[in-house]
């Protein structure tokens, strides 16, 4: 008993210590490019009414920029409210109609029933009918406040845009800094805000490719500590972690089927890179394609039915897709000179990727149903596209001088915003699907 | 228990990498080889025949710089693995050197440009090393004797963007784990 307290107090010096050390590694955000018809909203900073003293950090901060920086929303500024109601009978709508505001957040913190944690009593006010639309509970644990917020923010973004909200989820991301012999690759995990970043593994040699699994648990990655690329799975809150591939070649592009039954792969096994499928169950693996070209990159479709990969074997690299259970591929892609690394939406309508032309490589959009493409960034050198997983966002990997940094951008074009690593070289980003 | 253990392994390595950066050397690439023979054979023997690529000094003229065999790194065209003709003597000298000895191993290391998704150039950098093992192999080299890697776009030796860095970074390193 004595020992298991001893080894938590050990286990929270190094998390302090972990945290201090990743503290100057923390994200920051910034809107390029906004959408001048977001929704104004007040989110009033919440009555704090539980024992323990108020964090620094409020929830209403934390929520208002998560709505801020999904582009659809125009929060007022905390110094700008006037009058900071604490329940609906108080509010004045007269003064919120005069600020242009169209929608209110009220709420308080108090500690939840039973001392597990705290509750988040919140209300979605329209100021214009008067009207609460929304009025809830959210409980959470006694350190996950901020995760709290998000959860408020993404009711809020639900109720408002009719689209689940992404704010409570995660991003994965390779950071690589020092040059030369110095050099150091990291594989992070962060909230979606940038908050909270977390090592979960470094190596001297490149990582590359993160896939989440479906329950958030694991991430698969490449790794080349061994002098060739090899696949590893990892459980990101254990590290424990288990080697899935290192045959001869390339053990590259590994991606998690959405119903977590599979993980598909490109191996060079037999000379060049083929997509292959194991089966997480018995540890199998089958050949799904057989070309002389490059076959990688592969990607699912939701429903696991299909994988869409990039292959050459056409001449130049394009998206094409076969079925899971095996068969003739079909070409995806017939606009631009090279496509590649394909993500496909949650509701399988849109595929995104690289779309090159020239020297320059851009984040497209094609839409399956029109067959329509859209290009997405201004480029030059933006690869890697992940879906948030409600489809509303893509994130991705592009240049700055010669620095890698992460922006995403919304479907539909109208929004995009940056994400900066304060040190290092940022890539190989990959969206979490929803943590329950 | 155990997994309590974990989890402050775990901790420790995330720490301990957080911590401190790496001031292990990365693996020689460029094959900086000293020669350590006492410098009055050096100067009584009579110097090697740049052009041997197979008798048992031979391994001298990875040095000279007037030998095809010092020369250890091919460059490509954008998104093509075809070895130009310019380097084909290069391969062959180094071809000869391999079938003549044995116990020589060498490792074909592919790369790419930073153009293009990152797992598409691992292909790429992979076909590039294909294409100097096959030269290789066809001219008499063992298949034990050579081994492909590819580093795709991850390594690259010029990180700036434009046409002349990126002709440098397109290529393939002739690395000899052993002469």
């Amino acid at each position: 008993m004595t020992m298991t307290k001893t080894m938590q107090k050990i286990i929270y010096t190094l998390l302090f210590l972990l945290v201090s050390q990743l503290a100057h590694a923390k994200l920051e955000i910034q809107i390029i490019q906004g959408n001048a018809s977001a929704l104004p909203i007040a989110v009033i900073p919440m009555q704090w009414r539980a024992a323990d003293p108020r964090p620094t950090t409020g929830v209403a901060e934390v929520v208002s920029s998560d709505l801020y920086r999904s582009g659809l929303f125009d929060p007022l500024d905390e110094q700008d409210m006037v009058d900071r109601p604490v329940d609906v009978e108080s509010i004045r709508y007269g003064t919120w109609r005069l600020l242009k505001v169209d929608y209110i957040v009220i709420g308080h913190v108090k500690d939840a029933p039973g001392g597990t944690g705290y509750d988040i009593v919140y209300q979605l006010v329209d100021v214009h009918t008067q009207e609460a639309l929304l009025s809830q509970v959210t409980t959470v644990g006694f350190g996950d406040l901020r995760f709290g917020a998000h959860r408020v923010a993404d009711a809020i973004y639900q109720k408002l845009t009719g689209i689940a909200g992404a704010f409570s989820t995660r991003i994965a991301y390779i950071s690589s800094t020092g040059v030369g012999n110095d050099q150091n690759y990291q594989l992070f995990v962060a909230d979606a805000d940038g908050f909270n970043p977390q090592a979960v593994v470094g190596s001297p040699e490149p990582l590359l490719s993160p896939s989440w699994s479906p329950d958030g648990q694991n991430l698969a990655y490449v790794s080349f500590e061994k002098g060739n690329s090899a696949i590893y799975v990892q459980n990101v809150a254990t590290g424990q972690r288990e080697l899935v591939s290192s045959s001869k070649g390339i053990n590259g592009a590994p991606a998690y089927s959405p119903d977590g039954r599979f993980l598909a792969m490109a191996l060079s096994v037999s000379g060049n890179p083929e997509i292959y499928i194991r089966d997480l169950t018995t540890g199998q693996k089958r050949q799904l394609t057989q070309h002389w070209a490059i076959d990688t990159e592969p990607a699912w479709s939701p429903d696991s039915q299909w994988v869409y990969f990039t292959s050459d074997r056409g001449g130049k690299p394009q998206i094409y897709r076969v079925a899971a259970s095996g068969g003739k591929p079909s070409r995806v892609t017939m606009e631009g000179d090279y496509n590649a690394r394909a993500s496909i939406s949650p509701d399988g309508t849109r595929i995104a990727m690289a779309h090159g032309r020239g020297n320059e490589y851009r984040i497209a959009v094609l839409d399956t149903d029109t067959g329509r493409v859209r290009i997405l960034t201004p480029g030059v050198l933006d690869e890697s596209p992940s879906f948030a997983p409600n489809g509303s966002m893509i994130l991705y990997a592009t240049r700055e001088g010669p620095r890698g940094v992460l922006s995403a951008v919304s479907v539909d074009g109208n929004v995009r915003q940056r994400l900066i690593l304060t040190e290092g070289d940022v890539r190989e980003p990959a969206w979490s699907p929803v943590i329950r | 228990m155990n997994n309590t253990w974990r989890l402050l392994l775990a901790l420790v390595i995330a720490v301990s990498i957080s911590a401190c950066k790496t001031t292990e050397p990365a693996p020689d690439t460029t094959d900086t080889d000293t020669d350590t023979k006492p410098v009055t054979e050096v100067t009584t023997a009579a110097a090697v025949d740049p052009r041997d690529y197979t008798s048992n000094r031979a391994a001298e003229n990875f040095d000279n710089p007037e030998s095809l065999l010092s020369k250890r790194v091919i460059y490509f065209d954008f998104d093509k693995s075809e070895v130009r003709s310019e380097y084909r003597a290069i391969v062959a000298a180094h071809a000869a050197y391999v079938s003549s000895h044995g116990s020589a191993r060498v490792t074909l290391e592919g790369h790419a440009d930073e153009r293009g998704t990152r797992e598409y150039n691992l292909g790429l950098g992979e076909r590039r090393g294909n294409a100097v093992t096959g030269l290789l192999s066809a001219a008499g080299a063992m298949g034990n004797q050579l081994d492909t890697v590819s580093y795709g776009e991850e390594r690259p030796v010029c990180r700036v963007s434009d046409d002349s860095c990126w002709s440098q970074n397109r290529r393939v390193e002739i690395v000899y784990t052993a002469r």
